[in-house]
C-alpha cells in the first residue's frame, strides 16, 4: 500500500515539476510548485515524519509561494522573453539530462547498491517525531541550530543591504514622527469662501475683450 | 548531552566574533555618513581579538566540542589564523576603495566579519550540518557583498553568476552528502570514517555521494571544468571583494576538503584520489593557457588562481601527511600572494578609475619605483620564481607528488608553471620596459602603503625561510589527523 502510494506521489511530484519549467503563465508555474510541495510533503508524510511534512506545507506552501506568487503578480516581469532560450536549448540540456538520469539509475539499481538492505527502522510506539526533533536540535544539533539563525540575519541583512539602504525615493514611514503628532497637525481648518466671486471675473474678461 | 560535552570553551574565538560582527552591526546604527571609520576600527579590532583568542589556544591538541559537531585542532586554528589576516589585508588595502566607490559601510563590516565567521565553521566543522551551514554562510555573505554596488552593472552580473553557480555547486555538495550518510548512516566525520573502514559501508552509494562531492568542491574552489563562475565573477566584482573572494576562502577550502575527503572519507583514497588528478591536471592546462590571452589584469588574474587551485588538488592528490602540509602551505603563501596582488590595483586605483588593465601597470617602475618593486616580488612569486614564497610552495608539492611515483604529473605541472611564467614576467615587462601613460604619484593612505610592503616583503621572506612555517603547517597536519 505504502509503496503504490509512494508512486503515485513520486509521478505527480515529477509531472509538477515539470509543469513549472514548461508553463507558460508564470501563475501556473507558481501553482505547479505548490503542487510539487505538497506532494513531497506527502512523502514525508509516508516515511512518518510528520511534523517535516506539516512544517514544509505550512513555511513553503502557506508562505514562500504565497509570497511568490504575489511578486509574479505584482511586478511586471516578462517571463516569455526570461524563457526565450528554453526550447532552443532543450535538446541538448535534455540529452544531458537523460544520460545522467540513466548513469544514476544503473549505479543506484544495481544489485551492489543494495538500496533494499538499508530499510528505515520502524519507530517505536508512542515516538513522536516533534518531540523527538526538538530534542535533538536544542542538544545534540545545538550548534548547527545556532549557525542557521546567523544564517537567517545575513540573508536579512542582505536584503536590506541591497534593496533599502541609500535609495533616495523610498517611501518609509518614521514612527517616532508618527507617535509625535498632535490633533492639530493632523487636521488642519482653512477658512474660505463659500463661492468664487465668478461674476467679477467674467466681467474682467469681457472688459479685456472690448478694450 | 550535558554541558562537559558541550564544551562551548573550544569556540571562543567563534563566539567572540559573532558577539563583535553584531556589535559592529549595532554601532553602525548610531553612526552617521561621516564617521564610519568607528565601524572600521571596531571590525579591526573584532579581527585583532580573534586573533589573539586563536594564538591563545594554539598547540593544543586537538578538542572536539558541542558533541562532537565542532572540533578546534593545531590545522583548523592555523587555517583561521591565516583567514582573519587575509580579511583584515582586505579591510585595510581597500579602505579608501571602498570609500570612493560608496560601499564603505556598516554591511561592507558586518558581512566581511560573518563571512569569516563561515570559513572559520567550515575550518572546524566535524559533521556534515555544521560543515554545509559554514559553507552556506561564507557563500551567502560573498554573494550579498559582490552585489552590494547596486548601480554597477559588471557587479551585479558578477552577483548573480555567482549566486546560480554557487547555489547548484551547494545543491550537488548537499545531494553528495546525503549519499554518504545514506551509506553510513552517520553524519559526524569520525563515525562515517570509522563505518567506512573498519565496518564496511554501502560501497557503491557511498562512492556516488562522492562523486558529487568532489564536483561540489572543485565548483567551490574554482577547479576545471567547474572553473566558469571564476573569471567572470573575479572580473566585475569590486576588487576589493575580488580579493576577499580570492584570498582568505582558499584557505577554508582546503580545510573543508581535509575535512570531507581526507578525513571522512579516507577509506575511498584511491577514487578521490584519481578524481582530484583529472580536475589538478585540467585546472594546470587550462588555468595556464587561458591566462595567456588576457589583457584585462583581474581576468588574468583569475585563471591563474585557476592554475594555482590545480597545485593546491595536486598536493591533496598525493594523500600523504606530506601532500596535505604542502596544500596547506600552498593554500597559505597563495592567500598571501593573492591579497598583495589585489591590493596592488586597488593601490593604484582611483575615484572612478580602475587600474585592472595590465598596460595601467605601464612604467610603473619609473613612477613609483618602490611599489614595482613590491609588484615585481608578488609577480615572481606567483611564477613561483626562487627565492620567493609560491616556489618553495610549488616545489614542496612537487615533492609530495613525486614521493606518490606519479613523475609525469610533476613533468606536466613544471611545464604548466613554465606556461604560467609568461603572463607573470609580461607585468613585469610592461612595468619596468614601457613608457608610463599616466605620470600622476600614487596617491594612497600610508597605513595601505605600509602593510602592502610588509606583506609583499613577507613573500621574500617566507621564501628565503620557509621552514618554519612549512614545519608549523606539517605538524598542524600530523597532529589533527583521524587515528
Amino acid at each position: 500500500m505504502t509503496l503504490a502510494l509512494f508512486y503515485l506521489f513520486a509521478a505527480i511530484l515529477v509531472l509538477a515539476a515539470l509543469r513549472v519549467v514548461t508553463a507558460r503563465n508564470p501563475v501556473h508555474a507558481a501553482l505547479s510548485l505548490v503542487l510539487c510541495f505538497f506532494t513531497a510533503a506527502m512523502l514525508w508524510m509516508l516515511i512518518k515524519a510528520e511534523f517535516l511534512a506539516i512544517s514544509l506545507v505550512l513555511i513553503y506552501v502557506g508562505a514562500v509561494m504565497v509570497l511568490f506568487l504575489f511578486v509574479v503578480m505584482m511586478l511586471d516581469i516578462n517571463f516569455e522573453s526570461l524563457r526565450k532560450g528554453f526550447w532552443r536549448f532543450f535538446p541538448v540540456a535534455g540529452t544531458v539530462a537523460a544520460i545522467m538520469l540513466g548513469e544514476m539509475l544503473l549505479v543506484l539499481t544495481s544489485r551492489y547498491a543494495n538500496l533494499s538492505a538499508a530499510r528505515l527502522p520502524e519507530p517505536a510506539a508512542g515516538f513522536n517525531s516533534a518531540k523527538a526533533l526538538g530534542k535533538l536540535l536544542y542538544t545534540e544539533y545545538f550548534l548547527p541550530f545556532q549557525l542557521a539563525a546567523v544564517l537567517l540575519l545575513v540573508g536579512m541583512i542582505a536584503a536590506i543591504a541591497l534593496t533599502h539602504r541609500q535609495r533616495k525615493n523610498t517611501k518609509f514611514q518614521d514612527p517616532a514622527d508618527q507617535v509625535a503628532v498632535k490633533a492639530a497637525d493632523r487636521v488642519v481648518v482653512l477658512k474660505m469662501e463659500a463661492e468664487k466671486p465668478a461674476h467679477a471675473e467674467t466681467d474682467t474678461t469681457h472688459t479685456g475683450e472690448k478694450a | 548531552m550535558s554541558w562537559t560535552q558541550l564544551n562551548l570553551a573550544v569556540a571562543t574565538p567563534e563566539i567572540f566574533l559573532l558577539v563583535a560582527a553584531l556589535i559592529v552591526l549595532l554601532s553602525d546604527i548610531f553612526l552617521n555618513e561621516r564617521n564610519k571609520s568607528i565601524a572600521y576600527g571596531l571590525t579591526l579590532a573584532a579581527l585583532a581579538g580573534t586573533a589573539y583568542l586563536l594564538l591563545q589556544s594554539a598547540g593544543q591538541s586537538p578538542r572536539p566540542g558541542f558533541n562532537g559537531m565542532f572540533i578546534a585542532d593545531p590545522l583548523s586554528q592555523a587555517a583561521k589564523f591565516g583567514m582573519v589576516i587575509g580579511v583584515a589585508l582586505m579591510l585595510v588595502y581597500g579602505r579608501s576603495y571602498a570609500r570612493l566607490r560608496g560601499i564603505f559601510r556598516g554591511e561592507l563590516f558586518a558581512l566581511s566579519l560573518f563571512a569569516l565567521l563561515g570559513m572559520m565553521v567550515m575550518a572546524s566543522g566535524a559533521n556534515f550540518v555544521t560543515l554545509y551551514i559554514g559553507l552556506e554562510l561564507l557563500s551567502l555573505s560573498l554573494y550579498a557583498l559582490v552585489a552590494m554596488q547596486r548601480n554597477n552593472v559588471h557587479a551585479t552580473e558578477a552577483a548573480m553568476k555567482y549566486f546560480v553557480l554557487g547555489a547548484l555547486a551547494s545543491g550537488l555538495l548537499l545531494y553528495g552528502m546525503s549519499m554518504v550518510y545514506g551509506a553510513t548512516g552517520a553524519l559526524d566525520i569520525p563515525t562515517i570514517s570509522q563505518r567506512i573502514t573498519v565496518h564496511g559501508a554501502n560501497n557503491l552509494l557511498a562512492i556516488f555521494g562522492l562523486v558529487f562531492i568532489v564536483t561540489g568542491i572543485g565548483f567551490k574552489l574554482g577547479a576545471v571544468p567547474f572553473h566558469m563562475w571564476v573569471p567572470d565573477v573575479y572580473d566585475g566584482a569590486p576588487t576589493l571583494l575580488t580579493q576577499l573572494i580570492g584570498s582568505a576562502p582558499k584557505l577554508a577550502a582546503f580545510a573543508f576538503t581535509f575535512r570531507l575527503l581526507a578525513e571522512a572519507l579516507a577509506g575511498y583514497k584511491p577514487d578521490w584520489s584519481s578524481m582530484l588528478t583529472i580536475l589538478a591536471v585540467l585546472s594546470l592546462v587550462v588555468g595556464n593557457v587561458a591566462a595567456i590571452a588576457q589583457t584585462r589584469l583581474k581576468r588574468m588574474l583569475a585563471y591563474s588562481t585557476i592554475s594555482h587551485m590545480g597545485f593546491l588538488l595536486l598536493g591533496f592528490m598525493a594523500g600523504t601527511r606530506d601532500g596535505y602540509a604542502a596544500s596547506f602551505f600552498y593554500a597559505m603563501s597563495y592567500m598571501l600572494t593573492a591579497a598583495a596582488s589585489f591590493g596592488m590595483i586597488m593601490l593604484l586605483s582611483g575615484k572612478d578609475f580602475e587600474a585592472d588593465q595590465i598596460a595601467d601597470f605601464k612604467g610603473l617602475a619609473k613612477r613609483d619605483p618602490w611599489f614595482a618593486a613590491m609588484m615585481l616580488i608578488v609577480m615572481f612569486s606567483m611564477a613561483g620564481i626562487p627565492v620567493f614564497v609560491g616556489f618553495f610552495a610549488k616545489f614542496a608539492v612537487l615533492k609530495a607528488v613525486i614521493s606518490t611515483g606519479a613523475i609525469w604529473l610533476a613533468v606536466l605541472a613544471v611545464a604548466c608553471s613554465l606556461i604560467g611564467a609568461f603572463y607573470y614576467l609580461r607585468v613585469v615587462k610592461v612595468m619596468y620596459f614601457d613608457e608610463p601613460e599616466n605620470q600622476a604619484p600614487i596617491a594612497a593612505a600610508p597605513d595601505s602603503r605600509i602593510l602592502l610592503s610588509v606583506n609583499c616583503l613577507l613573500l621574500l621572506l617566507l621564501g628565503l625561510l620557509p621552514d618554519r612555517l612549512l614545519t608549523v603547517l606539517t605538524e598542524a597536519v600530523q597532529r589533527s589527523m583521524l587515528p
